[in-house]
């Protein structure tokens, strides 16, 4: 464990910017967000980012490859550029752990080589969340906010910051900086974590349960009554979805520039009507369909494929951003059964 | 806070659903939260009593769900309208987008509503929230309990309220009001008055935070298409999230151009994007400009007007002459 | 001195009736303008759907020029007066969003006209060449 003390942590960023791109949370008009570190730039204290950290590796839009035609012949141009080394740092245990949720997705056969680049170059940051908001509920998931996975695990005090290495990656990255660190002991972590315990054992989500839901539940839930009236007011629009950590739904397209083919991806959402259209068509049809599409891979179809774990992270981002406010909170008390009907 | 009471529609509905008036309310759901409410369709006065709410932050629109739902039955459904509901009300019965004889519209006098991103600015952890006459007391998860004037969390379309004034309803609960003298154009002003470098700076610097969620577009009672050409691969502009900051722009002013003379300015566009962006600004360009190149004009404000954009008389002026007029500076 | 070589690129979208016309007129007379101007002929002024013109910008163009006739003149009676209220608030939008007036316009220029329009592209191409590049309004996917 090392530690810095929370005024030099301008000088920890600008070391490690040295080698690296660094990004950090910091405010904005519009909430906090991710930015790239340079000198002035301060690490916001906002309880969540906007939009979550899946941008660094699974971007909005990201160019596949260029085709350039000339006569008869078809030029295909690799537009990847080799990534360079780039470190997040503040990191909450709920966006780590979508990570893993993305890697089952990306990483399995087969292989999503763009995908695989970037993580394999980013070294991940997590910071304890000391202050949860009212509308996290990572517990639910089984996370644990006051002990998150990353590279480097780190806990801020008022007056310092506690980093541990968990990999390889992590310890190289603390190793670069040891000379502006020093030793420490984990007596001031542990206070933060019984203190992190208390604070989540205190949110209004806290009693959540995902019990009920689960690999191989599809009969259960598939045919609900509830759907009709969840999915009532949902506008059909993409915002929870593209605030969500772990929705890994994409589109390729192609653009025609004027003078080649651009063959690039975007995120997608299930909720749109578009979603997923073949030539015979939209497999769903009503709002209700894509609806319950959306909850049941996150709360049923994920975890069958994917050893039980879910694709929810309870990180809240959509609870606060869902211009109805409908959300996956409801969603699970509503169907949950009886593991939810004392909340 | 409200001046009429949850209690007094939560009566009226059940008396509309007991006489047989209506079948089904749409009204607004209490959610996990103090702010999170939803709407939902509520079909006896059981469901009501339990769940229904009406506060202060029972900000949205509900005109636009009658298109849908007036398609789903015979029977009438009753609705709930704030004065700047019967706006897009009056709009999309003028664009024939529902009938009106399935609805029963109530009326409801409308306190402005809250902004509850204007609370979490100073409140990051809202562990409840209640309210007085003008005073907002939210009792914080880690610092204690902060208390806002109302006035000072009231949402930015509630501060530029254009009128309290109901312009279609069956029924009215609570007073009337009358059309409002707004400064809801000063902004929009303070822009045309800045460089083009500075407004192009401005927008390139709001613009850019669009994630394409297309949240603006699915709640505005104005965007009505049954596809709209942004979600048609044959339209040759669709996409599905915006790939640079042409497609941005290209976005948002087809978007604003096509709501232009249909807009009444509800405001919903801002008060739902995730990014807030200002999209308001650029319909009441378009609303600003309409009343100064071709008079005053409200869309809604009765059903059946016919917007300026698709009408004309032989002494407009020119595209030329109105770019000077427009930039408030001539 | 030359400083640069920038020929701005224009599209001129150009009514059937009149203008078109006036176009063929202009080359009739051998009255020159920049062969930059790419004229795309539509039926009507009022066919231009605002999508049209910034998808010109998004293709390259530098300057968009829509000409119909004279109001009054309108081969459909009216669809020139509606063209008139669609640009003046299309351009005012285009002018707010900070994207320099002087690469929209839009002129009356009827089949007798020949001079005129040659006179109108002559104009129009000097002005935005001195603006430059379209850099506002640009989709760079589409530069070369």
């Amino acid at each position: 464990m090392r530690k810095i003390s929370i005024d030099k942590l301008y000088v920890l960023f600008s070391s490690i910017a040295e080698s690296s791109k660094l990004y950090i949370p910091v405010d904005t008009k519009a909430g906090a967000k991710f930015e790239e570190w340079e000198s002035g730039k301060t690490l916001s204290n906002a309880l969540n980012t906007v939009r979550s950290t899946k941008d660094f590796f699974f971007p909005q839009t990201e160019n596949l490859m260029d085709f350039k035609v000339e006569g008869k012949n078809i030029e295909i141009i690799d537009t990847r550029s080799e990534s360079e080394d780039f470190v997040i740092f503040g990191v909450r245990a709920c966006d780590v752990k979508s990570f893993e949720v993305l890697d089952r997705v990306f990483l399995s056969e087969p292989v999503d080589s763009y995908y695989k680049n970037r993580r394999e170059h980013g070294v991940i940051i997590s910071v304890a969340c000391i202050k949860p908001a009212e509308t996290c509920f990572c517990g639910t998931f089984g996370i644990d906010a006051a002990d998150p996975e990353g590279d480097v695990v780190c806990y801020k005090t008022d007056d310092a910051l506690y980093m541990d290495a968990k990999t390889e990656k992590g310890k190289k990255l603390l190793d670069s900086v040891s000379c502006l660190t020093d030793e420490a002991d984990t007596k001031a972590c542990d206070e933060q974590k019984e203190l992190i315990h208390e604070r989540f054992s205190k949110l209004p989500l806290a009693n959540l349960s995902a019990d009920a839901f689960g690999s191989g539940k599809t009969s259960e839930f598939f045919d609900a009554p509830e759907w009709r009236e969840l999915s009532q007011s949902c506008l059909g629009c993409g915002t929870c979805t593209f605030v969500c950590p772990t929705c890994q739904c994409y589109d390729i397209k192609d653009f025609n520039t004027g003078h080649g083919i651009r063959r690039f991806r975007c995120w997608d959402s299930c909720m749109y009507s578009e979603f997923t259209k073949m030539s015979a068509g939209q497999p769903r049809l009503t709002q209700l369909e894509r609806f319950r599409q959306r909850f049941m891979h996150k709360l049923v179809y994920y975890p069958t494929n994917n050893d039980g774990l879910f694709s929810c992270v309870g990180c809240g981002r959509c609870l606060s951003k869902c211009p109805i406010q409908m959300n996956i909170v409801k969603v699970m008390k509503k169907l949950g059964g009886k593991e939810n009907a004392a909340n | 806070m409200q001046e009429i009471k949850r209690e007094i529609l939560i009566s009226k509905a059940a008396e509309l659903l007991e006489s047989g008036v209506v079948d089904r309310v749409l009204g607004w759901k209490a959610g996990e939260f103090d702010y999170d409410v939803t709407p939902a369709m509520f079909h006896n006065a059981d469901e009501l009593e339990k769940e229904f709410v009406w506060n202060d932050f029972c900000g949205a629109n509900f005109s636009k769900y009658l298109v849908n739902e007036t398609g789903k039955s015979e029977n009438k459904v009753l609705v709930f309208l704030k004065p700047c509901d019967t706006y897009s009300f009056n709009q999309l019965l003028t664009e024939h987008r529902f009938d009106r004889e399935k609805v029963y519209a109530v009326g409801v006098s409308c306190n402005g509503m809250l902004d509850v991103n204007k609370i979490k600015e100073s409140a990051e952890s809202i562990a409840s929230i209640s309210m007085e006459t003008d005073k907002v007391m939210v009792d914080t998860l880690y610092d204690g309990k902060i208390t806002f004037e109302r006035k000072d969390v009231l949402s930015e379309r509630c501060i530029n309220c254009k009128s309290k004034k109901h312009v279609a309803y069956d029924e009215l609960l609570g007073e009337d009001g009358d059309v409002v003298d707004s400064s809801r154009f000063d902004e929009v002003e303070k822009l045309e008055k800045m460089t083009p470098d500075e407004r192009f700076a401005f927008w390139q610097k709001e613009l850019s935070r669009c994630i394409r969620c297309n949240a603006c577009r699915d709640v505005c009672p104005a965007c009505t298409c049954e596809k709209c050409v942004f979600d048609n691969p044959n339209s040759g502009i669709e996409n599905k999230a915006a790939a640079n900051s042409f497609e941005e722009k290209m976005f948002h002013i087809i978007r604003a151009f096509h709501v232009a003379g249909r807009c009444t300015d509800c405001g919903e566009c801002s008060r739902v994007c995730p990014q807030h962006i200002p999209l308001h600004l650029l319909n009441r360009k378009f609303i600003k400009d309409i009343d100064n190149f071709y008079g005053e004009y409200q869309a809604g404000s009765e059903v059946g007007s016919r917007a300026p954009i698709v009408n004309y008389t032989t002494e407009d002026l020119e595209p030329g002459e109105a770019v000077e007029r427009g930039d408030g500076n001539a | 001195m030359q400083i640069n070589e920038y020929k701005p690129l224009i599209v001129a979208f150009c009514c059937n009736w009149c203008s078109y016309a006036g176009a063929d007129l202009a080359g009739n007379n051998r009255l020159n303008y920049p062969a930059d101007v790419k004229i795309i002929r539509v039926p009507c002024s009022c066919r231009v759907n605002p999508m049209f013109i910034l998808r010109a910008f998004q293709r390259g163009a530098d300057g968009v020029i829509i000409c119909g006739c004279h109001p009054g003149d309108c081969h459909y009676t009216s669809g020139n007066y509606y063209t008139r209220r669609r640009m003046a608030l299309l351009f005012s939008m285009l002018d707010y969003l900070g994207i320099e007036r002087e690469r929209t316009r839009v002129e009356w220029v009827s089949a007798a006209e020949g001079a005129k329009f040659a006179a109108t592209m002559n104009d129009f191409v000097e002005k935005v060449a001195a603006l430059g590049e379209n850099k506002r309004l640009e989709d760079l996917r589409c530069k070369k």
